[in-house]
């Protein structure tokens, strides 16, 4: 089981990290870090289910633009995440996102503004794929 | 930070000595040994980095408050002439742009205060909505909203939010030129359908202060303020809508720094030449954001005018000043003796203009623009007047806050948000939030020495001290 997140420290924001078997579960947990960051992931459940498209050749670019199109429509639809599933077609990525309204009684974190291209990096190393940047909080 | 690389020009202004065959352009650092020390050492790589960007006029520089940003440092300052081939910065300018602190005087004092402190709190809170995943009332059509994007809080005040006068003391009148919505994306503006009225999270906050002291009598009686009245700040910025235009424009930023050949010495430093496509587009969606950001302000001024004045009928709040700490401007300043037009990426740093500069109003001719350096919500914050540009070698800028001491992990290891909650009541401080979390990443230990900071501000010539604020209650989100 090499799927996880974790955080890095960075001083006026936070460094978050995706790990997976593939590229694309090392992005679904990096986006789980970015999520975490703002409620208690376990008291929420996949309601609603959005989908996501683009198209990035460049891994890193990739990364970031999949974690600002969550929190975009994360916010521009009032949902919060919890479940993610994304998929790699050479540059086209598509996946789902799901979660709920905020509701009251859901913890109530720090809101996450951005992925930003700050120590940015998709690696792959003893077959475990590493995500990783600052996000903007 | 290790000063080893650093020159004195004097106690508060440092230059970062080059390496061999380091080719960029000077880099200054505004602040006493004892902060720098203090400072990340990554400020000084990313504004080394910065001082490396095309067309930068004079020195790449950071205020007494920086601490690590991304692309650029938070506390950073660098200035780039279009015609000489500059840049502008996405992350020069931060994602909440054009965040800012918006300061209203009242007619209280702390014995009308105090007595009706706890239901002021309580209603502000209920008032204003603070936090993560909170919506406002005001929800907007895509057309309308676009009307906020060239209007910023004229638009608000059109709309029955706040008074005439407010306008005055916010800087550009509450209205930049140049913005553009077709330059912001459909995603952006949905973002924003919940937010105008909305305070966030993070650092931001509503706080009730009284004035502690006065440095500076003559520039105190300009800005209305005595010793034991009482203020109301708000802190925030651009919402949704001036986060999506952030991340939109990094990608954005970093595929023409790309495709225009442009050397970066790292890809977080994504920036555009001004005169190119997307440089034009970022600048004309920016613009955009700093004209809802003082929109939000201005609606917000309006809903806490309306919190007081249901707990003390008597209240009257006027708009003190209200200033962005995240912006590039359009500015004309005098470089070796002649006019020139600047784009001054002001992140984490707030304008400083001096007495006598045509923008401001009237009433603060004579003093220069009041600087406001927010601290914690357990210190203190300043207000500071802007010096003379003879004065000021930061292109009239100055520090916007205390600046983290420590991450937000190692605070959240460090407090609990419940028992500092109760420490600081216990202080007299009330804290109203949703956030247990947010209250500990916020801890008051987590921030630098903010009189430090506002006393390297006034010694190195940035801006000069005028009154030291006490918080009495904050909302934070």
């Amino acid at each position: 089981m090499h799927e996880s997140f974790a955080y890095f420290e960075h001083g006026a924001d936070v460094g978050i990290v995706g790990r997976g078997a593939q590229i694309e579960q090392a992005f679904e947990q990096a986006a789980m870090a970015v999520f975490a960051l703002m409620t208690t992931l376990d008291a929420l459940l996949p309601r609603q289910s959005v989908a996501i498209e683009f198209e990035e050749a460049d891994a890193e670019l990739a990364l970031v633009t999949w974690l600002n199109r969550l929190l975009g429509e994360a916010r521009s639809r009032a949902l919060v995440f919890c479940r993610f599933r994304l998929r790699r077609n050479g540059a086209h990525w598509s996946g789902t996102a799901a979660g709920e309204p905020w509701r009251a009684g859901l913890e109530r974190g720090v809101e996450v503004k951005g992925a930003t291209l700050t120590a940015l990096a998709v690696t792959q190393q003893d077959g475990i794929w590493e995500a990783r940047c600052v996000v903007d909080v | 930070m290790d000063l080893g690389r650093l020159q004195e020009i004097n106690p508060w202004c440092y230059a970062l000595t080059p390496l061999p065959g380091e080719a960029r352009a000077p880099v200054r650092l505004y602040a006493g040994a004892a902060l720098l020390r203090d400072m990340d050492a990554k400020v000084l790589e990313q504004i080394a980095n910065v001082a490396r960007l095309p067309g930068l006029v004079g020195a790449a520089m950071t205020m007494p408050d920086a601490h690590w940003g991304y692309g650029f440092p938070i506390g950073g300052v660098a200035a780039f002439d279009a015609e000489a081939g500059g840049i502008i910065s996405a992350g020069g300018v931060g994602f909440d742009i054009s965040c800012g602190i918006r300061c209203l005087r009242t007619n209280l004092d702390l014995p009308s205060l105090r007595p009706q402190l706890e239901r002021l709190a309580d209603q502000l809170f209920r008032t204003i909505p603070a936090g993560v995943g909170e919506e406002g009332k005001l929800k907007l059509a895509p057309a309308e909203l676009d009307a906020v994007m060239r209007g910023g809080a004229q638009w608000a005040l059109r709309h029955g939010y706040g008074e005439a006068a407010d306008l005055d003391y916010i800087e550009e009148r509450g209205c930049v030129a140049g913005a553009e919505p077709k330059s912001v994306s459909d995603l952006a503006k949905q973002r924003q359908r919940g937010e105008m009225g909305t305070l966030g999270s993070g650092n931001h906050y509503l706080e009730i202060q009284v004035v502690e002291r006065i440095f500076d009598v003559k520039a105190a009686a300009a800005y209305g303020l005595s010793a034991g009245q009482v203020l109301l700040s708000i802190h925030c910025g651009s919402r949704g809508l001036g986060h999506q235009v952030g991340t939109d424009y990094l990608v954005t930023l970093a595929k023409a720094a790309s495709r225009l050949g442009l050397q970066l010495p790292d890809r977080e430093l994504a920036c555009a030449p001004i005169k190119s496509p997307e440089g034009q587009q970022y600048l004309g969606a920016m613009n955009a954001a700093i004209n809802i950001a003082l929109a939000n302000r201005q609606i917000l001024t309006h809903l806490a005018r309306a919190a007081f004045r249901a707990v003390l009928p008597q209240a009257r709040l006027e708009t003190l000043y209200d200033v962005s700490h995240n912006t590039c401007k359009a500015e004309t300043h005098a470089v070796e003796g002649k006019p020139r037009l600047l784009y001054v990426h002001r992140k984490g740093a707030t304008r400083a203009f001096g007495p006598g500069h045509a923008a401001l109003p009237a009433r603060y001719r004579d003093t220069g623009q009041p600087v406001i350096i927010g601290g914690s919500m357990g210190t203190g914050s300043w207000i500071l007047a802007g010096n003379a540009e003879e004065q000021n070698g930061a292109f009239a800028s100055a520090s916007h806050g205390a600046g983290r001491a420590m991450s937000r992990h190692q605070a959240l290891r460090k407090w609990n948000g419940r028992e500092l909650i109760h420490e600081l009541a216990a202080n007299g401080i009330l804290i109203r939030t949703r956030s247990m979390r947010g209250a500990a990443e916020e801890a008051p230990g987590a921030y630098k020495d903010v009189d430090a900071v506002a006393e390297a501000t006034e010694r190195a010539g940035l801006a000069r001290r005028v009154a030291l604020l006490r918080p009495m209650a904050c909302v934070k989100g």
